[in-house]
Parts: structure tokens; C-alpha cells; sequence
């Protein structure tokens, strides 16, 4: 009954700014490739449906979910997962502001959230309330009603740094 | 009094990891030569397992095979009582029942193989309600269906029927919900000679576990243990059921004699795991002409699925909460939990009151209305005051102003006002959209029932090291309500230190003691007021000692900790619970001392109803409460915060579609939480009358917010669209219907 | 996750007519990939018969939009999100950009395409009503050459679609308004963000003289497939927006749709909120 197996394919991408490449079949899911194969653990599965958000990264600096994407359409691309968003030692100003007002609880919507976060940011650097809302309403928080990762959000951009 | 670090939104003590995605959850974790784990599950609700078929095409021998002859000690998840199978033997009883176990060190030809298995299943009349259970049109649990009955009695209400200007009936009902805590449910488990059996996972309750596997495996304590890991959400939803779990892995591990990890899908933890009681609650209830209450008759079931798990409990909770924050001179409650064929539902926040603070809470708004007076004034008319009794009989021994807290959410939500406006407007010929706004006034009793913390005996110990940093032991676990933090708040208070100079170290059954389970509003009152009193008790030692001068700074802290350590040895309090000897509870007659504290609430919601689609859109949300202190405002708000969201859920978006026991919406793109979009700014403000017998006098609060908002919400439903809502989940296409009902009228 | 994720095969075809060649080679065998936001969900549960994907996520014919004085023309990988961010199309063609904003989240748009969508053929998708409003044009290309097929009759049945082994869809035309046409589009599902729709109602009217001049109405989840409210369209030609007309377009529409009753909602709810939806449209056309 189990089917003959596809060959295992090469990926060469970037993740977080390091050249890397494995081996993984065609369509293995690029959330298992990132947690199994290269240990970036950090990108959760909450859903493995694209409803949660738990699981998404950002390719070619587009916000995507990562339980979505077959590991051979990852040749060649951009990656940045939770892993990438602090700068060597320093937290993102997301991050510290997350910390700060209680935007994270539980932890496990967080990587993604903050992903989230920091993409809209890119995209709006001056979000007002109703784009903060939709940039994060792919993103599935079941701890904190999502008052204080708003007002994450918000302080991050008061603080000024919105990109790095 | 003041306080130092308590009062303060100290960082979250995990902040760090969470936000860099470093933390460790039980998926995150690998072990070398792991397998993973697989359950096949019965396809029938209830039947008599005839046979097991595997199919050919699948290399069998490769795979480690576990079914219920496999089970060393007692084939049983350990709980209140030992009638739920770890794996279904002969029979089953609900969908989803777990029957085999596979393991296997390929992912994916394990789920290929679960697919290959069949169970051919010689089926029986299953039931799947309340009422089919009640009639006994099967009997599938026991003598009658039954696992508990409670009843009730204050005064006697009989007698005040034929008194009463005015009698009210009403009916209301709670569907299931499903805690969907966004880490689903997962287990590692390693079984060998050397240390016996060990699991890692996502769990509330290690000692919950721990007990469960040593009956499950015949071996006494010290061969078992239990470690959580970071745990992704909990919400009771991983009270109970990670024992079953944790079962199932070590059962795999056990025979494959390597360590076997198993994570459950988003599918399968939505379709086999517990869910919240569905509940069916009748009041009528006697007041006079001014409103003033004279008797409370209440019944009210819950459906607990097919074994009796903690269902007990949940229903003494409800039971208790049903009558509320008022003074009833005549109240009767009588209550069940019956059993059907669905998988065992169980502990999710608010535990029982949820279900019947909704009923009560909607049913006095009818009551006000039959009175022919506003809402408010029939809660002022009855609310309790110290002195009085509550309907279990216990006498409210604290100040309480229910009164005071519901005029200050009423001004903060702008209700009077908006009360007029939207009654204008609504009746106003045209216009698509009503408005409403609602309230629930309601209180929460923190920790464990009646003697309930006395049975319980929780335990904590703190070391303080040689270098200075001092050491928290205890069961509770962090599943992102704070426990971490707060604990280090109190211990940090109370020894005059920094929180970075405390550590929690991580549940772990072999080095922390048995502080109880992480549920029922009890970790910051109870456990917490422990880890104060180990703390103190820690300093006066280290005072006798002559280590520690008094008025001492950190660096003097852990100078003499140092020296007390190199002097005398391990410098560590050991602090077991004391039940206060004023509080006395009789559990035959079910009265008496329910709780040591309550929290008491208002909320207010503002809604708009699109006449056109039924959709409602929860506008603005106030939650005031009085919580006896709070210790972490941040951490404290997140908590309300969370749980309104939580709520809000189950009063709109959340419904279990049911096919003969099964949940067949059971994906997140069909059981629908609410989004960022969806979501007012809750607004969340605390009053603090110190509790004498919590940390800092802090009470219990995670959740106080399940109770009360579903309720606010459906009254101001009501309100705006006059319709009479009975039960929650409110989805549009009932609400559309009952709307052009009364359109009609 | 319920595949057998291993036996699956991907290839990468280097251009179009690679691509084209691969699948009449093996007609039925290979289904095309592009993001994945729909069939990876089915993968993933074990509802994919499949077993190889042709990936033409990279394939630069497929790609673009282009904008001539008649029509925008789209490529069929353009994005929800590309959708939105396109001047002209939000501008112009108000119900397409309202449909790719309610599709899933910013994640989902960033990667699901408007011929997937189309391909993919659920009733209840977002875009196909305001395509159909859009009087859009499906090219579909082949080894064999490529024809043009107005979208209205695309889709012939349950996940039947006009659509051959061996065939792709190449882009989506939709043609440029002559006139001030009036627009309406409203979504319900369960919830605001990240709902499957209970029911999607798509409009255009042009009003002169206070009579509606033209009108095309097109709904989702109220049929086996995207449905054109031709009926109602017929009675309401002509008419002016408001008075007896609109209880009598109400009945038409009742009678022409199909609504079930599923997980999500009820027969039902959808027939009479679908009746609501006209009725509000139709104030929109008599503002």
C-alpha cells in the first residue's frame, strides 16, 4: 500500500542570511524541513491547514505559511524565520516590546505573530489600528484576546525601529 | 501596604525564549533513536470490537504494535475513578476511542500504516443526548447513565411558590466548545531499567500524570516521572487528557525499548481530546412584585461523554455557581452529569460555572422584565452583602459591593446613556443595524470546592543556593497565564530580592513536590500564598543562623546564603498546605464554606446586529472585577483580556457540529475562533480588597472572565433585537430566524 | 497530516511550453501547482489524488498584469495581494480588490492566485462572483494552441469545470466600464477575517435616468457552482430601484439559487440573507 517513494531533491536556499542546503522530498513541507532539517525549531505547527499563522516565515520578504509551501518551491529563495529577526544578540524592537507588554502568553503563536508583526511593519511603518488588525488576522491567538500585541505593535513603532 | 515588586508588571520571566523562538515545547525536543507514535481510533460510538484487521502492504515487522494486552498494571487512565480504558479491550464506547498504538521511526509510513489498520467494530445503540441519556433509552454508563447528582437546599422553596406575586421559568442551554489551544496535545516518552518510566510533554498537572501512569504500569512512585515542558496553551484542555497520552507513549516505548514521541494533528486533538460540558439548566424562580427574590429552583445537567473523567467536579462547580452573587432566602438546586457516546468531555476555564452563570445571568434579565423593571435594578435589589448567605449556605465573610462595581463598569462603559440612545434608535423605522449593550454581574470561587484543598495537601519547597540565587519548587506549571512570574514576584517579595535572583525550576515529578493541579483559579491565591510562606520561613532560618542581619541588601542575601550553605548544608523550606479551621464544608449535605475566596465581577458588552445577516459584532467590552490584589497588572489584564476573547467565542463563533458523537467541523478553517478582526479593546479594570489568606492578598482569576462575558454579550443581544436568547452559541442562522420571529410578531 | 507525503513528485517545468508538453504527455496525471493555498490543505488531509504537481509557480508567461484602453489582463498566477496593490484594478474593478482582500489572510494572499482559485473551483470562493460581475474572460492554453471562454460558462458543475486534460489557464481578461457603474460586494462568513464565505454576493448596476440600465449579479455558496442571477438580472433591467420590484426581484433570486445546508450554515440562512443582500444592493443602486 505505501507508494513508491520520489527522490529526494536538493534545496538551496537562504535562511536567515546563511546560504544552506538539504535534502528533502519534493513535497515535504518547508515547516518540516525548517524544524527537522535545519533545526529551526523555532516556526510552530498549530493547524497545518494555513488557518493558525503559527508556522509563518517570510519568503522573499513576503509573509507566507510555511506548512503551505513544498519544500522544492523554497529553491532558491529568501528565508527569514523567528530565528532571523533578532540582529546578532539585540532583540528586535517587536520582540522587546512584546516582552514589555505582555504581547506573548503561551509562546506558541509567537514566533509567527512577531513575523507578522515585523512584515506589516515593512510594508506599513506607520500602521494605524485597523491595519495592525488585518496584518495580523492570519495569525490565530487563543491566550491574549490580541489587546497587548496591539499595543506591542504600537510601541515597537514609537520606539522608531521598524525594519531592520 | 506597600509592596515592592508585587503590584508591578514585572517582564514575563520566559519573555526571552517565547519571543526568539527558543522556548522548548514537547515537538521542538528529538532524542536519539526516537520513534514516533501513532493511535488508530474506533470509527463506531459504541460496539464490541470483534476484530483487528492490518493490511497487507505495509512491512509490519518494522513497526512496534501496542494494544490493550500490551498494558502491564490496570488497562485504565486514573483519574477520579478507573473506568475509562487506556485502550478499548472489548468494547467501545465513543468515536475516536483509542485501540491500537503504532510506532514507527518514519513520520510518514506511520500515518500511511494507522490508515492500514481497521477495526471492525459489531455495533450497539449509542445515544448522544441529554435526553436520550436521562430517559435511559440505553444504559451505556453504570446503573442509569449517572455519574454524580447534586443536591442543594437553602430554606424551602416550596413553600414560597404560593407566596410569590410573580413565578418565571426559562430553559437555557451551552453547546461544547474546544479550549484550541494553539500547541495541539503531544507526549515523549522513554521507558527503561535504569529509571523506569519517564514522559516530557504538554500538561497542566504533572502529579495528574504521574498518579495515571503508575497505575497504569503497576510501579510505585519513584519509578515514574513526569517533566513538563513549555506548554502551548492549556485552558483545562491539558488537565486531564495529556495522561492519556503520556499513556500511550510510554505503552510504545515500553515495548520498542526506545524513547516514542507522539503529537497529535490539529484534526485529531479537535475530534478525540476533551471539549467543555454541553449543559441544560431549567430555573423557575419566585419573586415579588418589587423584584425582590423569594425562592430558586435550578436543575441543571451536563453532558459528560463516555466515562465519567472529571466530570464530578465539573458539575459540583456549576452547582455552586448556578444561584450567583445574590440573596435567595429559598434556593434548590438539583444537578447531574450523564453520561453519552462522545468522547469524555472535561476541564475548561470556568469548569461548570460558564455553563450555568449563562443560564442564571439571562434568566434574571427575563426576570427583571416580567417585574417590569430594568435589569440593574433587579441585581440591586438582590445582590449580596457580607453577612449574608450564599445558596450553599456559606456566609459571605468578605466586603463586597456588588452594587459599587457594577455603577463603576456602567459609567466606564457609557451604559446608560447608550441604554436610551439604542432603544431610540433601534425603534426608529429604518435601519439595518441594532445596537444593544448587556451586562452579567457574577463572582468565581477561587481554588478547590468545599475540603477539597485540604484533600489535595499541596506542597512547595524553595532552596536558596550558595551563589544566591533562590530556587522555587513547586507542581504548578506556566502555560502563559504567569505562574513563572508571579511566582518569583512572591518570593521576591517577601525576601526583599530582585525577580532575576529568583528561578522556577520546571515541573518535574522527581525534584518538585505536589502543589496540586494547575486548575480551579487556585495558583496564585493558593499556591502562591505558599510559596510566600516557604519564602519567610526561608529568611527567618537564615536570621537564626546568624548568616543574615536584618536590613540587609542582595549582595548580603546571597553572601549569607553562601556561608549557611558551606556551614550547615542545603538551605531549603518545605511549606505543605494548612486548611483554614474556619472554613467547614459538609459534603453529604453539600453546603457550608464552598470556597476560601470569590472574585466578584461586572461586565458590560456593547453590540451591533446587522439585521440583514444576523452577523453580530461585539462593539466595546468593560470587565470590571475585584480580585483581592493584583500582583501583576499586565499579566493580570492579559488574563481577562484572554479569557472575554475566550468567551466571546462561546457566546458567537463557537459550535461543535455533531454527527453521532463525532465533531465533523474538527479544522480551524470550521471551528471558528475569533481573529484580530473580530474583537472589540476589552477593557479590563480591577478593584482590590486584600484577601487575608492570598499572596500579597491576592485572589484567584483565570477564570472569572469564562463566566461572565458570554452571558453580557447574549443580553445585549437580547436587547438590541428583542430576541429571547436561550442558548450559546448565538450562531446568525438561528438568531436570523428567531429575529424575523419577532419581527413577525 | 494525512498523506503519504513521500510518494509525491514536483517538477519544475522551465517554461510554458515545457510545461504544456508535460501534461498532454501524461493527460490527468500531472496537476499543476501554484501556491498551494488550497491544494496543500487538501494534501495534507489525505484528499489529494494526485501524486505529481507540475510546479508553474515561476513561470514568467503566466505572470503580469497589462493594461490596454479595453481590458486588464491578468496573468493567472497574479496574487490576491498583487490584486490589491494594482492602481488601475483598484480603481476600477472595486469587487475583485474586495475579493482578494476577504481571501484568507495577508499570508494566503501573498501566495494564492487567481487562476488556483478558479482551478480549484470551490463554490464557495470570493473571487469567482466578481469575476463573473467583471464579465471576465478565461484564455486557456494547450500544446495545441489557446482559446478564450467567458468565464460565465466555465464552470459546468461540481468541481466540473471547461477545462481539458492538457489545458492550463493562461490569464483572466476582464473588460474596462463604459458609464459610472455602482458596485457592491459583501461577504458573510462566521467571522470577519479568514472565513470560508456562508454566502458572497458580487453586483454592478448603471443607473440612468433612474432606471436600471444594466445590472450583473453573481453570488458563491448558493449552488454546485459560482451562480449569475440571470433571472433577476432580466426582471430588474428597466426597472427603477426600488417599490414593489424589489420583493418581486427578492422572490426571483430565492427561486434561482440553490443554497444547502452544510457544517457551516443552513439552506436556509443563506436564501434569506442572499434576499437581504439584493434588497441592500438595490439601495445602493436608488442612492
Amino acid at each position: 500500500m505505501p507508494a513508491e517513494r520520489a527522490r529526494k531533491i536538493r534545496v538551496s536556499c537562504v535562511v536567515n542570511g546563511a546560504a544552506v542546503t538539504c535534502e528533502a522530498y519534493p513535497m515535504a513541507r518547508l515547516l518540516d524541513v525548517l524544524r527537522e532539517e535545519l533545526k529551526l525549531t523555532g516556526t510552530k505547527e498549530g493547524c497545518g491547514e494555513g488557518e493558525c499563522g503559527a508556522c509563518a516565515i517570510e519568503i522573499d520578504g513576503a509573509l507566507v505559511n510555511s506548512c503551505l509551501v513544498p519544500a522544492l518551491q523554497a529553491q532558491g529563495a529568501n528565508i527569514r524565520t523567528i530565528e532571523g529577526v533578532a540582529c546578532g544578540g539585540s532583540l528586535h524592537a517587536v520582540q522587546q516590546a512584546f516582552i514589555a507588554h505582555g504581547g506573548a502568553q503561551c509562546g506558541i503563536c509567537t514566533p509567527g505573530m512577531i513575523l507578522a508583526a515585523v512584515n506589516l511593519l515593512a510594508r506599513h511603518p506607520q500602521p494605524n489600528d485597523a491595519q495592525i488588525r488585518a496584518g495580523l488576522s492570519g495569525n490565530l491567538c487563543r491566550c491574549t484576546g490580541y489587546m497587548r500585541i496591539f499595543e506591542s505593535v504600537v510601541a515597537a513603532v514609537r520606539h522608531g525601529e521598524t525594519g531592520a | 501596604m506597600e509592596t515592592r515588586v508585587i503590584g508591578r508588571s514585572v517582564p514575563r520571566k520566559e519573555g526571552r525564549e517565547k519571543v526568539t523562538g527558543s522556548a522548548r515545547y514537547v515537538d521542538d525536543l528529538s532524542f536519539p533513536g526516537m520513534l514516533h507514535g501513532v493511535t488508530v481510533r474506533s470509527p463506531a460510538a459504541r460496539g464490541r470490537i470483534r476484530a483487528i484487521h492490518f493490511a497487507d502492504g505495509i512491512p509490519w515487522h518494522e513497526f512496534v504494535v501496542v494494544t490493550a494486552k500490551d498494558i502491564p498494571g490496570k488497562n485504565c487512565i486514573a483519574l477520579l475513578i478507573e473506568d475509562q480504558p487506556c485502550l478499548a479491550a472489548e468494547f467501545v464506547n465513543h468515536p475516536e476511542e483509542a485501540v491500537v498504538l503504532l510506532a514507527h521511526h518514519d513520520k510518514y509510513l506511520l500515518e500511511d500504516a494507522r490508515r492500514a489498520v481497521r477495526i471492525e467494530i459489531e455495533p450497539l445503540p449509542a445515544i448522544f443526548s441529554i435526553e436520550d441519556s436521562l430517559a435511559g433509552k440505553e444504559i451505556i454508563w453504570g446503573q442509569d447513565n449517572i455519574f454524580k447528582s447534586f443536591y442543594v437546599e437553602k430554606g424551602d422553596v416550596e413553600r414560597a411558590w404560593a407566596r410569590a406575586a410573580l413565578v418565571v421559568e426559562g430553559s437555557y442551554e451551552t453547546g461544547a466548545q474546544e479550549q484550541l489551544y494553539i500547541e495541539p496535545q503531544g507526549m515523549i516518552a522513554q521507558v527503561n531499567e535504569t529509571d523506569g518510566v519517564t514522559v516530557w510533554g504538554s500538561l497542566q498537572c504533572p502529579h495528574y500524570v504521574h498518579k495515571a501512569l503508575m497505575i497504569l504500569f503497576g510501579l510505585p512512585r519513584e519509578r515514574i516521572r513526569v517533566v513538563q515542558t513549555e506548554t502551548g496553551g492549556g485552558f483545562g484542555g491539558k488537565e486531564e487528557y495529556p495522561s492519556m497520552i503520556a499513556a500511550h507513549a510510554a505503552l510504545l516505548a515500553r515495548k520498542a525499548g526506545r524513547p516514542v514521541k507522539i503529537i497529535y494533528d490539529r484534526a485529531e486533538d479537535m475530534v478525540a481530546t476533551t471539549k467543555r460540558h454541553p449543559s441544560r439548566t431549567r430555573h423557575r424562580t419566585a419573586v415579588t412584585r418589587e423584584g425582590r427574590l423569594l425562592a430558586m429552583d435550578i436543575d441543571f445537567t451536563v453532558d459528560g461523554g463516555a466515562y465519567e473523567t472529571l466530570s464530578p467536579v465539573v458539575l459540583s462547580r456549576g452547582t455552586i455557581h448556578a444561584a450567583g452573587p445574590y440573596a435567595c432566602p429559598n434556593v434548590r438546586i438539583c444537578s447531574r452529569a450523564v453520561a453519552t457516546n462522545a468522547p469524555p468531555h472535561g476541564a475548561f476555564r470556568g469548569f461548570g460555572a460558564p455553563q450555568t452563570v449563562f443560564a442564571l445571568e439571562r434568566h434574571l434579565d427575563r426576570v427583571a422584565e416580567v417585574v417590569g423593571i430594568a435589569p440593574e435594578e433587579l441585581r440591586r435589589r438582590n445582590f449580596i452583602h457580607e453577612g449574608q448567605t450564599l445558596a450553599v449556605g456559606q456566609v459571605v465573610k468578605e466586603k463586597v459591593d456588588m452594587n459599587g462595581l457594577m455603577e463603576r463598569a456602567f459609567k466606564l462603559g457609557g451604559y446608560y446613556a447608550k441604554r436610551k440612545k439604542f432603544a431610540a434608535e433601534n425603534s426608529a423605522a429604518r435601519g439595518t443595524v441594532k445596537r444593544g449593550i448587556g451586562f452579567a454581574s457574577f463572582l468565581h470561587g477561587a481554588g478547590f470546592t468545599g475540603s477539597g484543598e485540604e484533600y489535595l495537601a499541596s506542597e512547595v519547597a524553595i532552596e536558596a543556593m550558595g551563589d544566591g540565587t533562590v530556587h522555587i519548587l513547586a507542581g504548578s506549571t506556566e502555560m502563559g497565564q504567569g505562574t513563572n512570574t508571579i511566582f518569583a514576584q512572591i518570593a521576591a517579595e517577601a525576601l526583599r530580592l530582585d525577580c532575576e535572583q529568583i528561578r522556577i525550576v520546571q515541573p518535574d515529578t522527581a525534584y518538585v513536590p505536589n502543589s496540586g493541579p494547575t486548575v480551579a483559579s487556585r495558583t496564585a491565591m493558593i499556591v502562591g500564598k505558599l510559596v510566600e510562606t516557604a519564602a519567610v520561613r526561608l529568611l527567618a532560618r537564615l536570621h537564626e543562623s546568624g548568616c543574615l542581619q536584618y536590613g540587609y541588601n542582595a549582595r548580603d542575601f546571597t553572601r549569607a546564603c553562601g556561608s549557611y550553605v558551606a556551614k550547615h548544608g542545603p538551605l531549603k523550606s518545605f511549606v505543605k498546605y494548612e486548611h483554614p479551621h474556619d472554613l467547614h464544608w459538609d459534603d453529604q449535605k453539600y453546603s457550608g464554606d464552598a470556597y476560601g475566596a470569590y472574585a466578584w465581577a461586572v461586565y458590560v458588552a456593547e453590540v451591533s446586529v446587522d439585521t440583514r445577516t444576523a452577523e453580530v459584532r461585539v462593539e466595546d467590552f468593560v470587565a470590571v472585577q475585584e480580585v483581592g490584589k493584583v500582583i501583576n497588572p499586565v499579566l493580570a489584564a492579559g488574563q481577562i483580556e484572554g479569557g472575554v476573547a475566550q468567551g466571546i467565542g462561546f457566546a458567537l463563533y463557537e459550535n461543535v457540529v455533531w454527527q453521532e458523537g463525532r465533531m465533523v467541523n474538527a479544522q480551524m478553517t470550521n471551528y471558528v475562533m475569533p481573529t484580530s478582526v473580530d474583537l472589540p479593546a476589552i477593557r479590563v479594570y480591577f478593584e482590590e480588597i486584600p484577601y487575608g489568606r492570598g499572596p500579597a492578598g491576592a485572589k484567584g482569576i483565570g477564570e472569572l472572565p469564562l463566566d461572565g462575558t458570554a452571558p453580557a454579550v447574549a443580553n445585549a443581544i437580547a436587547f438590541a433585537t428583542g430576541v429571547d436568547v436561550r442558548q450559546i452559541p448565538i450562531t446568525a442562522e438561528v438568531l436570523l430566524e428567531m429575529m424575523e420571529s419577532v419581527h413577525a410578531c | 497530516m494525512r498523506a503519504f507525503l513521500p510518494a509525491y513528485e514536483m517538477e519544475t517545468p522551465r517554461d510554458l511550453a515545457v510545461a504544456l508538453s508535460r501534461i498532454a504527455s501524461e493527460p490527468g496525471v500531472w496537476k499543476p501547482f501554484a501556491g498551494g493555498t488550497d491544494l496543500m490543505v487538501l494534501l495534507e488531509a489525505g484528499k489529494l489524488p494526485h501524486k505529481k504537481f507540475l510546479n508553474i509557480w515561476n513561470l514568467a508567461e503566466l505572470r503580469g498584469i497589462a493594461v490596454t484602453a479595453e481590458y486588464v489582463t491578468l496573468g493567472a498566477l497574479t496574487t490576491y495581494a498583487e490584486v490589491q496593490r494594482h492602481e488601475v484594478l483598484a480603481r476600477e474593478f472595486p469587487l475583485l480588490c474586495r475579493a482578494a482582500a476577504e481571501t484568507g489572510s495577508v499570508a494566503t494572499q501573498n501566495r494564492g492566485t487567481l487562476g488556483g482559485n478558479i482551478a480549484n473551483a470551490s463554490p464557495a470562493a470570493d473571487s469567482p462572483p466578481a469575476l463573473i460581475v467583471d464579465s471576465a474572460e478565461i484564455e486557456i492554453v494547450s500544446a495545441g494552441g489557446a482559446r478564450w471562454v467567458p468565464y460565465a460558462s466555465f464552470h459546468t458543475g461540481y468541481k466540473k469545470m471547461n477545462l481539458q486534460a492538457g489545458e492550463l489557464i493562461r490569464s483572466i481578461r476582464v473588460a474596462r466600464r463604459r458609464g459610472v457603474w455602482k458596485q457592491y460586494f459583501r461577504k458573510v462568513g462566521t467571522r470577519r477575517a479568514q472565513a470560508i464565505s456562508k454566502i458572497c454576493f458580487a453586483a454592478a448596476g448603471r443607473v440612468e435616468a433612474g432606471r436600471i440600465a444594466e445590472v450583473r449579479i453573481a453570488l458563491g455558496s448558493v449552488a454546485p457552482t459560482v451562480l449569475r442571477g440571470v433571472r433577476v438580472e432580466e426582471l430588474l433591467r428597466g426597472q427603477e430601484p426600488r417599490g414593489a420590484i424589489v420583493s418581486a426581484a427578492q422572490d426571483a433570486l430565492g427561486a434561482e439559487i440553490a443554497p444547502i445546508d452544510d457544517m457551516r450554515s443552513t439552506g436556509r440562512y443563506r436564501r434569506n440573507v442572499a434576499r437581504n443582500l439584493l434588497a441592500e444592493f438595490l439601495e445602493v443602486l436608488a442612492s
